[in-house]
């Protein structure tokens, strides 16, 4: 259309700026993209971050390594359990400490949990910002409420729980929770079906999402994107199964890969996602083994001076923490590499040429948290 | 390959290259960074992620911190640059790894170490008119209220 | 602005006896009207934003207080339910959205970073001290971090007590 209009010798045209501005409902959290349009298309995007920079790792270097375990929470909040796990996971490997056995299999479910918790706001969010305005959503947060209630009972909050301690967990898994969490896999497991049945397959989900957003695999590894996004791009990744920490190599599961790397596959990606999980929280519940969940760690933990660096696969890619130790009780340096500041890199090179609409559905498929980004 | 194996092989070409005992963590003069990453990410197993870019400040020096990742070898690897106190400035890998666009953003913003070549060397996290980088051990801001 | 002043014909209305009662009603019907429909902005920031969420979805339902339609723009929301942390960046644009909500307007500081700052009130360079230390003024207080679902209903029936009670509500 613009092409015939700029070949039209009485009309001119220029490209026009648009600001999706910080406050808007489509960009998960506040995420300022300026936009330069041409008619519908978009010309080039510039993103603009720092709208919820927090600031932590300042905070960090003066707070205790225990003291920064409630703010590693409020950095991806929809998944706070693996947030807090990596930042554990880091530290003991400062300390070089092993966990008891029992700590590794509940650090494992919860881990899942949160895990699938995350993937179910994802879709629905994505499904809400194209037209599916409230059954996906309305139907993930049904699911999630399941979730949120077992870590409600289990260690007091809804949304950041302050749950991994260096050395294990805070609280025990007891008897009830374990059962609840039986039931929740046996209802899960029919319920993602139901997701399947009504997004995967529908024919305006199809048009708005096959073949947007195309992410080739050598421009994913050159970006350092992780997670569902590298996985939907034909890049068979994931630190559960190829790094594996906490023994998840005793676990049967397969790694959820697609080939074409459009938004419909890194959707696809997450919905089967969930499906693994549910099969690794069967077998940790079946086989959760007696004991202590904690070990006995000082009140006062000071590494000794040296550097370590841990990542661990959280749901939106490999959430690492670098963190470097003087022999003081505070972190010298803590570094927080969080995928979604690499995932939301690649924004202005897959939306070049598309329109605004299909931008909408790119950023929701790369299902970023501006917490994380922003930190 | 062991990364013992893989660092005697770069050493061979980089004698001038140094490893920490406790991190692993290669230090290698700033005249040679970036020979060294051309060459890491042209080595087969090639090191294809460049993971994370960050920056420490140890208050006489402030020392660049590159993770490195090869998912062929399945191995990490840690360069870091010791830049001094004055004059913070590094070649920019960015034409190298597109990832560095952003992480190099982070450490000008934070740390106030320059990266030359970069195509777009802007303040990423805090506002543009931002006076000092935040994340150097001297910095002081009027509003900043100390835990007692 | 007192009662006489807001409803047209006012004058004349009490030139009738009972005028005053049929005032008082017509005014007690408009604060009902008005509380009963707060529209709030979508202006979740940070974590309490999820929590917002949930609360607009099916378990917690916040549609059956009447404030189930969150509008993308302020120009058509009654109340601003500031749902996170405030950062220094951010300050700008929250001010002029504030400004740009039509009268009568209110404000839920939501969860303890809208109310002072919460966890990052120390050693944060960058995060603002609360919604009032950006001269935005604040009706009713939530604090939690995050606030349950359950706290922010009630902070919103609350807010509905305030305006129905209040003799200039404007």
């Amino acid at each position: 259309m613009s092409e015939t209009v700029k070949e039209s010798k009485h009309l001119a045209t220029e490209d026009f700026l648009v600001n999706m501005g910080p406050q808007h409902p489509s960009t998960h959290g506040v995420l300022y993209l300026e936009l330069q349009i041409d008619g519908e298309v978009v010309v080039d995007c510039t993103v603009h971050l720092g709208y919820l920079h927090r600031s932590m790792e300042k905070i960090a270097e003066s707070r205790t390594y225990t003291q920064f375990i409630p703010f590693t929470d409020r950095l991806d909040y929809i998944a706070s359990m693996n947030n807090n796990l990596a930042y554990v996971l880091a530290v003991e490997k400062l300390l070089n400490m092993e966990v008891p056995e029992r700590a590794k299999y509940i650090r494992i479910i919860i881990a899942e949990l949160g895990r699938i918790g995350s993937h179910l706001l994802g879709i629905g969010t994505f499904a809400q910002d194209l037209g599916a305005f409230a059954t996906p959503l309305f139907y993930g947060f049904r699911d999630r409420e399941q979730i949120v209630e077992i870590f409600d009972e289990l260690c007091g909050n809804r949304l950041t729980y302050n749950y991994m301690r260096i050395g294990g967990v805070q609280f025990d898994l007891t008897k009830e929770l374990v059962d609840k969490t039986r039931k929740f896999v046996q209802y899960m497991r029919h319920k993602v079906d139901d997701y399947e049945w009504l997004l995967s397959g529908n024919a305006i989900f199809l048009a708005r999402t096959k073949g947007i957003g195309v992410m080739p695999k050598e421009q994913a590894i050159s970006y350092a994107v992780t997670g569902p996004n590298l996985r939907g791009s034909g890049v068979k990744w994931d630190l559960r199964k190829d790094e594996p920490y906490l023994g998840y190599e005793k676990f049967q599961f397969d790694v959820c890969t697609r080939e074409n790397g459009d938004s419909w596959d890194r959707y696809k990606v997450r919905l089967d996602e969930i499906r693994q999980s549910l099969r690794i929280i069967e077998q940790a519940v079946d086989g959760l083994p007696e004991g202590d969940p904690t070990v006995k760690v000082g009140r006062v933990i000071k590494p000794a001076v040296g550097e370590a660096y841990m990542r661990a696969e959280s749901p939106r890619g490999e959430l690492g923490f670098y963190i470097v130790s003087d022999g003081s009780t505070n972190p010298y340096r803590l570094k927080i590499r969080s995928p979604s500041f690499s995932n939301l890199a690649v924004l202005p090179e897959l939306v070049r040429g598309l329109k605004v609409a299909d931008l909408v559905c790119i950023l929701g498929s790369l299902d970023i948290i501006m917490g994380e980004i922003d930190r | 390959m062991q990364p013992d194996d893989l660092f005697n092989l770069v050493k061979s070409k980089f004698p001038d290259i140094t490893r920490d005992e406790q991190s692993r963590a290669v230090t290698v003069p700033q005249s040679r960074f970036f020979s060294l990453m051309s060459y890491l990410k042209g080595l087969d197993p090639a090191f294809d992620n460049l993971h994370c870019v960050t920056a420490v400040d140890w208050k006489d020096h402030v020392e660049v911190v590159y993770i490195l990742y090869s998912f062929a070898a399945r191995q990490f690897l840690t360069v870091k640059v010791n830049l001094g106190n004055n004059a913070l400035e590094i070649e920019s890998v960015e034409s190298l790894w597109k990832s560095a666009d952003w992480l190099e953003r982070e450490v000008y913003d934070l740390f106030g170490v320059k990266f030359r070549n970069h195509p777009n060397l802007q303040r990423i996290l805090n506002p543009d008119d931002w006076q000092g980088y935040p994340l150097r051990k001297d910095y002081t801001h009027k509003d900043l209220v100390r835990k007692p | 602005m007192a009662v006489n002043e807001r409803i047209p014909a006012a004058k004349l209305i009490m030139k009738f006896p009972g005028g005053q009662v049929i005032l008082t009603t017509a005014d007690t019907v408009l604060k009902w009207a008005k509380a009963s429909s707060l529209w709030p902005m979508t202006f979740g920031l940070a974590c309490c934003a999820i929590e917002m969420m949930a609360t607009g979805a099916s378990r917690f339902d916040i549609d059956r207080f009447g404030s189930g339609v969150f509008r993308a723009s302020p120009r058509q929301c009654d109340v601003m339910i500031v749902a996170g942390t405030i950062c220094v960046k951010m300050s700008e644009c929250m001010k002029r959205l504030y400004e740009q909500m039509p009268e009568p307007k209110y404000v839920i500081a939501y969860g303890n970073c809208a109310i002072s700052g919460g966890i990052f009130y120390h050693d944060s360079y960058s995060v603002v001290k609360g919604t009032e230390a950006l001269g935005i003024p604040v009706d009713v207080n939530i604090p939690g971090c995050p606030a349950r679902p359950e706290n922010l209903l009630y902070g919103l029936l609350k807010l509905q007590e305030k305006i129905k009670k209040d003799k200039n509500a404007a």
